[in-house]
């Protein structure tokens, strides 16, 4: 009854359109490739200055010696920029073919037509297709993709840029500050609630390029959103890079939820930055799904600076076969009442590892801080490891920090029991896996819900027996 | 064709330690026959083993519903021909609801493409929990998660008259019951008789057997059935325990396998 476990060629995104790309930096990273990134976009000075100074700061920084294993990535053997079609598409009509089958085999349409209130999809280092409901822009709300931002946002985009996360943040930062492209900008205006999720799809399809996006949303005072974002990769021999950077700002009485699927290809090293900045009584809330990868690292960060600011993150993490997860979250408190709560799951299965790396640091104006974290893994083999590497950083008395971690197997009793009501090894499995993970679904959209399923079904399909 | 079970000479071992020395045992379908025996005799042993249960290794005899091997079988293919035990400690599987896992059980019985409709399962599910006086909101909890002994047994009834198996084991369903609970689950299982279905009913006490009237009573002893009779054995176990029936066979330890 064993089934094998779908390998890489049963990666289930790994088909490959045919579109072909107009324009390819061409492999390597120089001060030319930055230049003429930032020229082919039209770009103002002041980006092209950012970039060029980005680039030097990559270069002397060094690598991370801690976390995964980054020794077979070769800086030199990655395309930094392919500009997939001459404009972007304002309908759906207007997208070209090739793409829209592309976007047909993920789902996109029929997602959009149920509830989406804007569809931003990033295919290449282009956002193609955009649309977003009309009562949103009536309301001031702008989604855009970043280069279009740049173009037609530039106070908003020179006041909030690199602001939370600098290029020197780290190397990866640095990175993509140099040569990013796409991503989405988000402004809500003072006040404004968007009821319905702004969603964007990333895909990465030429081999052995880069992506590096860069997504910067500003919730203004007392304004709400939710963004969700999922990515799926096809599938290549050769590595493959992704480094984002995502920066958001929530200011007084706001709250921004962002929420990320992502499931790489086994061949992509997954290395993203993400920290938002909460205000008074704001509340940030991260939603990170990691599934496949050959190595993420990946911290989403809150810096609750605001007195009563709340942060969140609730993420998943699934390592198989030569993969490694090396994700958590950090939480940097630095005034009074502010709380924090993470909830982290991880599972490992077929000799895949998964380490939860944490930061909760409380600063001298903490007073009353309170921070609740909690690890839980599931492990499905004897083949498959998990860490858990909490750092704390206290420098006021009067806060309170929990901090909780479980690993567990699947029980044999758990199965037996399953399967004594007619359940095969493989569903009985699954269930268990899928409830392990459900205070994470449970948080989904509904449609990203039913695709987490979906996912976890897949990944975990012949895991045991 | 009419249920028909059949135990022949079955012997299991746990961890090289013999537990079940030869049991036979038959059910047809419309019987109900009842273990009984003290603690650390094998019974429950014997219901696991039926199972499948992977810490029991099957050394001898067979076990065959309607003429099929179970021991051959899987525990899900087992539970798909038709065997079905309600569990002494059913285990707890959070982050999955009740009704989520009912009706994944429900359908592991069906053809693809021929799954139950929601509708008729919430009705179906609805009405049998009334029966079984369960709070509606036992089907949104997750697995017998934060269940009271009680409600899980109830939950396993539930179970049972969800999945309408030939042959139910039920171990122990009565330990741990209030004599309200008793009555509901018994109920339960009687409503389940019928022509088609045979049970084995295991047991320490008399208690469930007022509510449910066994048409053969067996006792178990040192992993085997050392005495077997109608109704009225087990009256007489009630009312003057088991050292008569060890006296009888000149048993003086009843376990087996114990250190």
């Amino acid at each position: 009854m064993a089934k094998s476990m779908p390998e890489m060629e049963e990666y289930k995104y790994g088909f490959r359109d045919e579109h072909k790309a107009i324009f390819q930096s061409g492999k390597g990273l120089t001060p030319e490739i930055v230049r003429t990134i930032s020229e082919m976009k039209n770009e103002p000075e002041w980006m092209l200055e950012f970039r060029l100074k980005s680039l030097e700061q990559f270069n002397k920084m060094p690598m991370p010696r801690w976390g995964g294993d980054l020794d077979d990535l070769d800086f030199d053997d990655i395309q930094y920029y392919v500009k997939p079609s001459e404009k972007q598409g304002k309908t759906w009509e207007e997208v070209p073919q090739e793409i829209k089958e592309t976007f047909d085999k993920l789902g996109i349409p029929e997602a959009e037509q149920k509830f989406l209130a804007g569809v931003s999809a990033q295919y290449e280092s282009e956002v193609v297709y955009h649309s977003m409901q009309e009562d949103l822009a009536k309301q001031g709300v702008i989604f855009t993709d970043t280069d279009t931002a740049l173009r037609e946002y530039p106070e908003l985009m020179k006041e909030y840029f690199g602001t939370i996360i600098p290029p020197n943040d780290n190397k990866f930062a640095a990175l993509n500050s140099a040569v990013w492209s796409g991503g989405s900008f988000i402004y809500v205006p003072k006040g404004v609630q968007c009821e319905i999720p702004l969603q964007a799809y990333f895909r990465i399809n030429s081999e052995n390029m880069g992506q590096f996006e860069r997504t910067l949303i500003i919730a203004d005072e007392g304004s709400s959103v939710h963004y969700v974002e999922g990515c799926t990769a096809p599938i290549y021999s050769t590595n493959s890079l992704h480094s984002a950077v995502v920066e958001i700002l929530c200011k007084k009485d706001s709250r921004v939820r962002y929420t990320t699927i992502q499931n790489w290809a086994p061949n992509i090293y997954n290395l993203v930055t993400k920290r938002a900045v909460a205000d008074e009584n704001a509340t940030m809330e991260w939603i990170d799904g990691n599934i496949g990868s050959k190595l993420t690292m990946k911290y989403p960060a809150v810096v609750l600076r605001g007195r009563g600011a709340k942060g969140m993150v609730l993420s998943i993490a699934v390592a198989g076969k030569g993969q490694h997860q090396d994700a958590g979250a950090k939480m940097t408190h630095l005034a009074p009442d502010t709380s924090s709560t993470i909830v982290s799951k991880s599972i490992s299965k077929h000799g895949g590892k998964v380490t939860y790396r944490g930061l909760a640091s409380f600063g001298r104006n903490s007073d009353g801080a309170k921070a609740n974290i909690k690890c839980d893994t599931l492990i499905l083999d004897n083949e498959s490891t998990s860490d858990t590497i909490p750092y704390n950083e206290i420098l006021n008395d009067n806060i309170t920090l929990e901090h909780e971690a479980t690993v567990s197997k699947v029980s044999e009793d758990q199965l037996f029991y399953l399967m004594s009501r007619g359940l095969t090894e493989d569903e009985a499995t699954q269930m268990i896996v899928m409830g392990f993970i459900e205070p994470f679904t449970k948080e989904l959209p509904m449609e990203y819900a039913v695709e987490m399923n979906r996912l976890i079904k897949f990944e975990m399909e012949g895991s045991i027996g | 064709m009419a249920t028909h079970f059949v135990i022949d000479g079955l012997k299991a071992e746990i961890e090289g330690k013999e537990i079940l020395k030869g049991i036979n045992l038959e059910i047809k379908g419309g019987e109900i026959h009842a273990i009984m025996g003290p603690n650390g005799t094998g019974k429950s042993t014997l219901a696991s083993a039926l199972m499948g249960h992977p810490k029991y290794e099957v050394t001898g005899g067979s076990a065959t519903l309607d003429g099929e091997d179970l021991l051959e079988m899987e525990t899900d293919e087992r539970a798909r021909a038709g065997l079905f035990l309600a569990m002494q400690y059913p285990s707890e599987i959070p982050g999955v609801t009740n009704s989520d896992f009912l009706r994944s059980a429900i359908n592991a019985r069906r053809e693809e493409g021929n799954e139950i409709s929601l509708i008729k399962f919430i009705r179906q599910m609805e009405g049998k929990m009334k029966e079984l006086e369960m709070n509606p909101e036992f089907a949104h909890r997750y697995l017998n998660e934060g269940f009271s002994g009680g409600e899980k047994k109830r939950n396993e009834i539930l179970q049972m008259m969800l999945l309408d198996p030939k042959i139910v084991v039920l171990d122990e369903i009565d330990s741990g019951l209030d004599i309200d609970a008793l009555r509901i689950v018994a109920n339960g299982v009687n409503a389940m008789r019928s022509e088609e279905r045979g049970f084995l009913i295991i047991t320490h006490y008399q208690r469930l057997l007022n509510y449910i009237t066994p048409d053969f009573v067996h006792v178990m002893m040192q992993g085997r059935i050392v005495k077997s009779g109608g109704p009225e054995l087990a009256q007489r176990l009630e009312n003057e325990g088991y050292d008569w029936v060890k006296e009888e066979l000149g048993i003086v330890d009843e376990t087996v396998g114990q250190a």
